[in-house]
């Protein structure tokens, strides 16, 4: 336990080590504000909720994400620095959860910087901020899985772009799982377990169940799934081929 | 302990360490020798359990290190090839993430890394960023987190690559003052070293032990062992010096380099010849500058048997 609570905290140190972090932190606000203003209609919309914010966030994630998870294995690897790490008296699955928590808790701070679209939408308005709390925690799941995807995928790979563009393939898969588009293409034939299960892996399904403001245990069960099982594959890569 | 059973490792056809078996006790320093790609980093890879052997076991004083990882890594300090570490931190934060990790509290941590820095001669640059460390001082911040807990097993690959002479000799030092009570492996392709620190050597060559015995045992196998080398002021009279040397009782054959105008001469097996020479010297008179007894070179041994083995 100490162990974890170490490498995270080490971690997180290394990412405000460099600009990198601001210059994320820069890029994923400026992006959101875009997106929510002027894709989603924000003032148009005249409604006080911040679901054109909401929105955005899988397909934000799908890009932002992988670029955090993408260096979490592949640079130590690549710097030598996983042998000292890997030899230190901490297991590697305490090693996998510090790196993960570091990278979460980063993505967390990224996140709580939005709070301005917050403040503007009671300033404006009357919101459901019950609602609103639920979406910033199914944001933060989401994007809990899509860390923990990134991060088996940057165990397995030295290349740091490479690891990248996997990713983002496989969150996309994760996505798309939910969408009318695939759920359509199974509809006519598939039985429908089979189309509850597709969907019911889906990141989107899941998401937005949470950020309509029904927290079902179900949906955080279902992150916390995707989370531990991404991660404990990430230990079993590791284990593999920490030293190829 | 450190115990090594029959450690293999395969990278596809390549065998790059192939059956290697050995035990060190505590207070010996052994030193890993050995042409590049022997398979040196390999082996000391799975002796602190990052590569995982493709046959065969090792143990750190007593605990398995596939299977109890954590116990065997308590008891270990471990320099990688090449140092690394994470060059956007500060020697200061690296060392005390490393006492962090290995448990270190309180007035205990303080005083393991002020002794740390203290003998690494890190205190100048403790605040500045590893990766604008020159190579020298990097793999000395290495060496500090390798000992920063006072462990009873040391691992150490090429501990002084890119030291300066006076930091070598310092490394030498720590090494020997740590020596009484720890198990020390280091590896080196500077073969003074294992003469000025190790108490035994192992050569390994595509693989395989080749030797294994005390750095004077292994000198001992020099042909220069226990020959003798004259220089001589003057390049004339050389050949005729070493025909008389070469009439001498006991003198197997005699070899001239008229480079460094000097002429050794072999003994017969394991013969004493220096007195003789030196008394034939002063008999005729020979202006030298130089007459000493070889007690071996190392070099020559370690070249003889790894292309023996390579051949
Ligand atoms: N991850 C790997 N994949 C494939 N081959 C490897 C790998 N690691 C090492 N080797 C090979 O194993 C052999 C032994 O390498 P090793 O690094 O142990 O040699 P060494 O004795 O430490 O050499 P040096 O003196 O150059 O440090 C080499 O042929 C090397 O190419
Ligand atoms: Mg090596």
């Amino acid at each position: 336990m100490s162990g974890i609570r170490v490498i995270a905290g080490r971690e997180l140190r290394a990412y405000f080590a460099t600009p990198l972090a601001f210059v994320f932190i820069v890029i994923f606000l400026a992006l959101m504000g875009v997106f929510t203003f002027y894709l989603g209609g924000f003032y148009e919309r005249a409604q006080a909720d911040l679901s054109p914010f909401f929105n955005f966030h899988p397909w934000l994630y799908l890009f932002l994400v992988p670029a955090i998870a993408m260096r979490l294995w592949a640079e130590e690897r690549k710097s030598g620095s996983i042998e000292l790490l890997m030899t230190l008296p901490v297991t590697t699955t305490a090693a996998v959860i510090g790196k993960f928590l570091a990278a979460w808790a980063f993505t967390a701070l990224a996140l709580a910087l939005t709070f301005p679209i917050w403040i503007t939408v009671n300033y404006l308005g009357d919101p459901d901020n019950g609602v609103i709390l639920a979406a910033y925690l199914g944001s933060l799941l989401m994007a809990g899985g899509f860390l923990a995807i990134g991060s088996c995928i940057s165990a397995a790979n030295r290349n740091q772009v490479v690891a990248f563009i996997i990713t983002v393939v496989i969150c996309f898969l994760f996505l798309l799982a939910g969408f009318p588009v695939v759920l359509d293409f199974f509809g006519g034939w598939a039985p429908q377990a089979l189309i509850d299960t597709v969907s019911g892996l889906s990141f989107l399904t899941h998401f937005n169940a949470i950020s309509k403001g029904v927290i079902d245990l179900r949906d955080v069960f279902y992150f916390g799934m995707v989370i531990a099982a991404w991660l404990y594959a990430t230990t079993i890569v590791l284990e593999m081929k920490k030293a190829d | 302990m450190i115990r090594a059973e029959s450690l293999t490792k395969h990278y596809g056809a390549l065998h790059a360490v192939d059956g290697i078996s050995f035990t060190v006790q505590p207070g010996e320093v052994l030193g890993f020798l050995g042409p590049n790609g022997a398979g040196k980093t390999t082996t000391m890879r799975m002796l602190a359990g990052f590569v995982p052997p493709t046959a065969g076991r090792a143990e750190i004083c007593g605990f398995s290190v596939e299977d109890q990882p954590t116990e065997a890594r308590r008891r270990l300090g471990y320099l990688p090839e090449g140092a690394p570490s994470w060059g956007e931190m500060t020697p200061r934060e690296f060392l005390d993430f490393i006492a962090r990790v290995r448990d270190l509290k309180g007035e205990q941590r303080r005083s393991r890394l002020d002794d740390v820095i203290g003998r690494l001669h890190l205190g100048k640059v403790l605040d500045q960023r590893i990766e604008t460390l020159s190579k020298g001082f990097r793999r000395r911040v290495g060496l500090a987190q390798a000992i920063l807990h006072d462990p009873p097993v040391l691992i150490l690959d090429e501990p002084t690559d890119g030291l300066d002479p006076n930091q070598k000799h310092e490394v030498r030092e720590l090494i020997n003052a740590m020596a009484k009570d720890k198990i020390i492996v280091i590896s080196t392709h500077i073969l003074e070293e294992v003469e000025a620190v190790c108490s035994r050597a192992i050569i390994i060559s595509a693989g395989r032990i080749v030797a294994d015995e005390t750095p004077a045992a292994l000198i001992r196998r020099s042909r220069h062992h226990n020959a003798v080398t004259l220089r001589f002021e003057h390049a004339a009279g050389l050949n005729e010096a070493a025909a008389d040397l070469r009439a001498l009782g006991d003198v197997d054959h005699v070899e001239i380099d008229e480079a460094t105008r000097s002429v050794t001469a072999f003994p017969k097996g394991n013969a004493l010849i220096l007195t003789r020479v030196a008394d034939l010297a002063g008999e005729r008179g020979w202006a030298l500058s130089q007459l000493h007894l070889e007690s071996g070179r190392l070099d020559e041994v370690f070249r003889s048997i790894t292309e023996k083995e390579a051949a």
